[in-house]
């Protein structure tokens, strides 16, 4: 390991300690659990599907968003890296959403022909 | 802190520092993590657009696939929380601790394996199939599942590929870990692992074939440690760290759009 990289880990592995020790992983691994659980609990709720889905994919993305910022570490990370990659990731996810309306579209023919 | 890095960056090498402010073996992998991302993202929108265009969409996740499921769940989270102490490890240069949190995150990839590997043969056994997969012979398809497969045959399709690709990148991320845990002491354990899986799974079984995985991935990191026989540091173990976590990430959008909103409420 070259000087820079040791010296980029020793950099996020302090800044990490200074702020939090290693005690907020394991709070964010409970956090993940509970939410886990709570998913489960909404699965058996009798709910329509599309309200459904909205709330699931709402912790869905409550529960990336704690594994991205403390388990991958990048909330101790430099700005430009975090708003980059997450930015370039938000973009074209969001891109793949166009598809959707052709899939009501389906949806509505198969009721149209019933 | 990046500026700090930056300056030490400047001092230390004679290129100039990275824009992101971190070394480039991370930054590489970032990038892979992205692109992979965009397949799991196709993936998962495909499930989620044969969901919304089905009407009559299978419900065949019983509370037993649930709790499975659940317990599988509980398995990827631990794991990445025993991965976060390896890394911790790591960087204090702890490296009986590393190998043991090492260890223990692959313990927790393997039972997330067993029990996913499980639940495909309860399924498959049931009737819920794929056709290039061979029929189990003494089983007879349920009621439930019979047509499943032949009137929305995109429910099967898109099940087991998104599962499969899911299940084939926790067990490359087992032995990526492997390796960085072990180094060429892996490689045998691999071998006796692939041999054990070919010859005691049934041929009728998709993991027959499947367990083939783990013999190529000997062969590959047997090239890998060849090529570039180094002990793996602490940065080493942040990059599969990175690879691991998001493994468990993907598994966060999986778990409720495939199981939870198929789940059959009796």
């Amino acid at each position: 390991m070259n000087d820079a990289t040791q010296a980029a880990l020793e950099q996020r592995v302090a800044e990490e300690q200074r702020h939090h020790g290693m005690k907020p992983f394991f709070y964010v691994w409970g956090a993940l659990l509970l939410l886990t659980g709570i998913e489960v609990y909404l699965g058996y709720q009798n709910m329509e599907p599309l309200r459904m889905l909205t709330i699931l994919m709402g912790l869905s993305i409550l529960k990336a968003a704690l594994i991205i910022a403390y388990f991958m570490h990048m909330k101790f990370e430099a700005s430009t890296m975090k708003w980059l990659t997450m930015c370039s990731l938000v973009f074209c996810l969001t891109m793949m959403v166009v598809f959707f309306p052709d899939a009501f579209r389906l949806l509505h023919l198969g009721a149209a022909a019933r | 802190m990046s500026e700090a890095v930056a300056h030490h960056q400047a001092v230390a090498g004679v290129y100039e520092p990275s824009l992101f402010g971190t070394y480039s073996k991370k930054i590489g992998m970032w990038l892979f993590l992205l692109s992979d991302s965009l397949t799991f993202g196709a993936l998962l929108y495909a499930y989620s657009y044969g969901r919304i265009s089905t009407p009559n969409w299978p419900t065949p996740f019983h509370s037993e696939s649930i709790i499975n499921a659940t317990i599988m769940t509980a398995f990827l989270l631990t794991s990445s929380l025993t991965m976060v102490l390896a890394v911790n490890a790591a960087a204090r240069g702890k490296t009986s601790a590393l190998r043991g949190w090492l260890i223990a995150t692959m313990i927790c990839g393997t039972g997330f394996i067993v029990l996913h590997g499980r639940e495909w043969g309860n399924l498959i056994a049931e009737g819920l199939t794929l056709p290039v997969f061979p029929s189990v012979p003494g089983h007879e398809a349920s009621a439930e599942f019979a047509n499943v497969s032949k009137l929305v045959p995109m429910f099967p399709a898109t099940f087991f590929g998104l599962t499969g690709m899911h299940m084939l990148h926790v067990t490359i991320g087992v032995i990526y870990l492997g390796v960085v845990a072990l180094r060429k002491k892996f490689i045998p354990v691999l071998l006796v692992l692939w041999a054990i899986g070919y010859f005691t799974i049934p041929a009728y079984s998709p993991f027959h074939y499947g367990v083939h995985v783990l013999l190529i991935g000997a062969v590959v990191c047997s090239v890998i440690l060849w090529l570039r026989p180094k002990i793996y540091d602490s940065a080493d173990v942040e990059v599969a760290g990175l690879y691991w976590h998001f493994v468990d990430l993907v598994w966060m959008f999986i778990f409720p759009l495939v199981y939870l909103m198929s789940t059959k409420i009796l």
